[in-house]
């Protein structure tokens, strides 16, 4: 299964389990990343490192490091979230 | 509970109510907490921490209310005393503050479900909770429909919508406010698994049972938070094991934590709004959606990124200098003034060497402040510094940081003062505090008088072009490259933790308030004069005392009282001039220069002979393998409040009297100003036939105020942010090894080529 930071601009993903210490796991679910949410990828920053998703009803950041520890199931590209 | 007796306006005396303003950041917490709150506002400091709130009045209905805006957070699951704050308010434990009879949550309408998280814990508390519904207007222009009714019916507290920043719905907000106060606590809250329950429970009647619920359960559900690190000091293994004991259990229940808790409020909040919150079936593209493609972009992104960079940079450099050079001005016109008007003596110095110096030195901050505050405030307010924090992230995190303390160290090349300042933005406490304690190592206005003097003098004549400004950069990549290997070395030692989990959210995008900026700016200027101003005056003076005792010369007379007796002299000498014919013009200006000098040489022997100059002779063994003189040595003690004080000072002690940093920096020829010349023909006391400096010993002298943290301001703002005086004093003693090692190396290694 992939982790979030292997996922490229533009891709959505439902996310399947999150995994690491209990401090990483606290912070990211309480900013809304859990199981079942759908999350897509909106920017890599350009030194390749932090990369910028959209959750929930907002935008979040973070480090490939703490992206790493999400696992995610690719959803179908190509509906109204495509690339213009 | 407590309260404060308050005067009502009719006169009667009602106790005043107190509403705490809990939210997440960027929900325009600030705007709404300056809406309710008007102009009068105070900061509220609190023992150990570095957070402030802010605090402020209002009035509903003749009733007095205490506003305190908390600091934005996400969660109440504290990691730190800073994020403590918030909690211990809320609960009542905060030493001198009366327990809130009425918590304010302001959510953003159109990220509702992440906002509601932080709510969720806050009906917890057993506070009353009136929930803001704000930028209702920013989730209906994305198609996001709320039903406020219904969700006060669901949530069982009064949810109202607002407008913070076009301030609607405010009256309706007072009123539910006053109406909510002192009431009984929300009823409803998330559900959490029977087993959870179960064990908070238990644990409540092993600490006894005096412990607040809500504290009971972060101590649970918080790994490694600061109820847990609280507790667990006084109480010791017993209740470290039994809170062990009790996770186990919860995994075993297959509702462990921290996992628990996000599921059930989560949960709760989707049950909560399915049916009352309606979005559209396709999120509307929006232009917050085009304008971030554009500036996270790779190529477009960085060029936005560094022309806006610049544009700070060059403003607070370039901008700034007219101002500063105006107040300086106008310092030095009414410091002569007054030396003209008053009786030479002990008084009239302090005066005007002392305290006005010290106020000049002071005030010269402003304008670099206020200007990088403006342009901060715009910054954050519009929702771009985290977009440069994304950019900028991983530059940083190789030594040890993260993208939010660059635009602090970007700043402080132009001014560590505004830098440390702007560190604020940094919520991990070790980043923010290794971000201050390297900012002063970037190469700051204050030092270019400083290599200007000894470049122009020493590097440009008889030498290739390229050899100035070759040495110039050099001497800014010193600050460059050493910052980020002492941060690195902080990170690793001092400030060793587990790395900070960085997620943070990139806001919408906004229009900037004038409002917000303008206060901003204000508040900026106005904290580092209350703050910071009394100790950078206070080091101004003892600089002075050190130099101006003793002042009886060997012949009985004072110096200053003989020095503006030549004054006069001089004076009456240049009003004879003016009246004279043309012809006897040279022999009046032979005159005068005469006089000019017998003062500059009077003035050279006080000051050589003050408690600074013994000071200076004293330490000369110990600057003598820098390659410097007792003089050089006296012009860096004498340089502590603020580096470019050394090109003065150098001025005076050679006799060339009070030489401006200004004036050099605005020399088109160093080399053969006056006391570019003095310095050239320098020579040691004990060998007259050998030159003081030589080309070892002005890159000595550089690399030196490169490093060291000559600059007493620069040192009370450190005391300001970090509330101890432990790191103003770790930063002045590390910052000045490394300048007597990095000038020991640069002036030895000089010496053998």
């Amino acid at each position: 299964m992939p982790s979030l930071d292997q996922l490229r601009v533009g891709q959505r993903a439902r996310i399947q389990s999150l995994s690491g210490i209990d401090t990483l796991l606290q912070r990211l679910m309480e900013m809304g990343l859990l199981e079942g949410e759908e999350i897509e990828v909106l920017a890599i920053a350009p030194l390749g490192d932090p990369v910028e998703i959209r959750v929930r009803d907002y935008r979040l950041s973070l480090r490939r490091r703490e992206a790493a520890s999400i696992a995610v199931s690719l959803l179908e590209q190509a509906d109204s979230e495509a690339q213009p | 509970m407590t309260k404060t007796n308050g005067q009502s306006p009719n006169g009667s005396t009602r106790p005043t109510l107190t509403v705490a303003l809990l939210g997440n950041p960027n929900t325009g917490k600030t705007t709404l907490f300056n809406a309710l709150a008007g102009m009068r506002q105070r900061v509220g400091n609190y023992p150990g921490v570095t957070v402030e709130t802010k605090k402020g009045q209002m009035s509903v209905n003749g009733q007095a209310f205490q506003l305190i805006d908390l600091p934005g957070t996400y969660s109440l699951a504290a990691r730190s005393p800073d994020e403590m704050v918030a909690v211990d308010l809320v609960l009542g434990q905060q030493a001198g503050e009366p327990r809130p009879d009425v918590v304010l949550t302001i959510v953003d309408a159109s990220n509702l479900d992440r906002n509601l998280y932080l709510t969720t814990q806050a009906l917890e508390l057993g506070v009353p909770v009136v929930v803001a519904l704000n930028m209702i207007d920013v989730a209906e222009s994305q198609g996001i429909q709320i039903d406020a009714t219904e969700l006060t019916r669901r949530l069982g507290v009064p949810v109202v919508p607002i407008q913070a920043n076009k301030r609607r719905g405010l009256d309706v907000l007072r009123q539910t406010l006053a109406a909510t106060a002192g009431a009984k606590p929300p009823a409803k809250q998330a559900p959490f698994p029977e087993a959870f329950e179960r064990e908070v429970t238990g644990l409540h009647k092993t600490l006894g049972g005096e412990m607040p619920p809500f504290l009971v359960r972060r101590l649970l559900l918080d790994v490694g938070g600061y109820t847990e690190q609280r507790l667990t000091r006084g109480n010791g293994a017993n209740l470290r094991a039994d809170v062990q004991a009790a996770r186990h259990r919860l995994s075993d229940a297959q509702c462990g934590v921290p996992g628990v808790e996000a599921r059930a409020r989560y949960g709760w909040i989707r049950q909560l709004t399915t049916g009352c919150v309606e979005r559209p079936k396709h999120r509307p593209t929006t232009w917050t959606d085009h304008l971030d493609r554009l500036l996270t972009h790779k190529f477009w992104g960085t060029l936005v990124f560094l022309a806006l960079m610049f544009l700070v940079f060059e403003s607070i450099f370039a901008w700034a200098q007219p101002v500063m050079d105006l107040i300086g001005g106008g310092i030095d016109w009414l410091g002569d003034q007054l030396t003209l008007l008053l009786p030479p003596g002990p008084l009239t110095s302090l005066l005007v060497e002392g305290i006005l110096k010290g106020v000049g030195a002071v005030i010269v901050f402003l304008p670099q402040i206020v200007i990088l505050f403006g342009f901060l405030a715009v910054l954050e307010d519009c929702g771009y510094m985290a977009r440069a924090a994304f950019l900028m992230d991983k530059l940083m995190a190789r030594c040890g940081l993260s993208g939010k303390s660059f635009i602090p160290m970007l700043s402080s090349v132009a001014c560590a003062v505004p830098g440390i300042m702007a560190t604020r933005v940094i919520e991990n406490r070790r980043d923010r505090l290794a971000t201050i304690l390297v900012a002063p190592l970037m190469s700051c206005s204050a030092r270019l008088p400083v290599y200007i003097l000894l470049i122009g003098t020493f590097l440009t004549v008889g030498r290739p072009w390229w050899v100035p400004g070759l040495t110039m950069f050099a001497m800014y990549a010193i600050g460059l490259i050493v910052a980020p290997l002492v941060a690195l070395a902080l990170k690793r030692t001092l400030l060793r933790g587990e790395t900070p989990v960085f997620v943070m959210e990139m806001p919408l995008y906004k229009v900037p308030s004038l409002r917000t900026v303008l206060r901003r700016m204000i508040d900026s200027g106005w904290a580092f004069l209350r703050r910071a101003g009394t100790l950078i005056l206070a080091s101004m003076i003892l600089v002075w005392g050190l130099m101006y005792f003793p002042r009886a010369e060997s012949t009985g007379e004072n110096f200053d009282v003989h020095l503006a007796r030549l004054q006069q002299e001089l004076n009456t000498v240049r009003e004879e001039a003016a009246a004279a014919d043309e012809e006897k013009a040279t022999t009046y200006q032979n005159q005068i220069d005469a006089q000019q000098t017998k003062i500059d040489e009077l003035r050279g022997e006080w000051k050589r002979q003050s408690i600074l100059g013994r000071m200076g002779r004293g330490i000369e063994p110990a600057v003598k393998p820098l390659g410097w003189d007792w003089k050089i040595g006296m012009a860096a003690l004498a340089s502590f409040p603020a580096r470019e004080v050394v090109v003065g000072t150098l001025g005076i002690i050679y006799n060339r009297g009070k030489t401006d940093s200004k004036e050099i920096r605005d020399a088109p020829d160093v080399a053969g100003t006056e006391l570019g010349k003095a310095l050239q023909d320098a020579p040691w006391d004990d060998d007259p036939s050998r030159k003081v400096f030589t080309v070892p010993t002005a890159l000595s002298i550089m690399v030196f105020f490169a490093l060291c943290c000559q600059c007493a301001s620069t040192l009370a703002v450190i005391r300001r942010e970090t509330r101890s005086w432990r790191w103003p004093v770790f930063t002045f003693v590390y910052m000045t090894v490394l300048a007597y090692v990095g000038a020991l190396v640069v002036y030895q290694v000089g010496s053998l080529l």
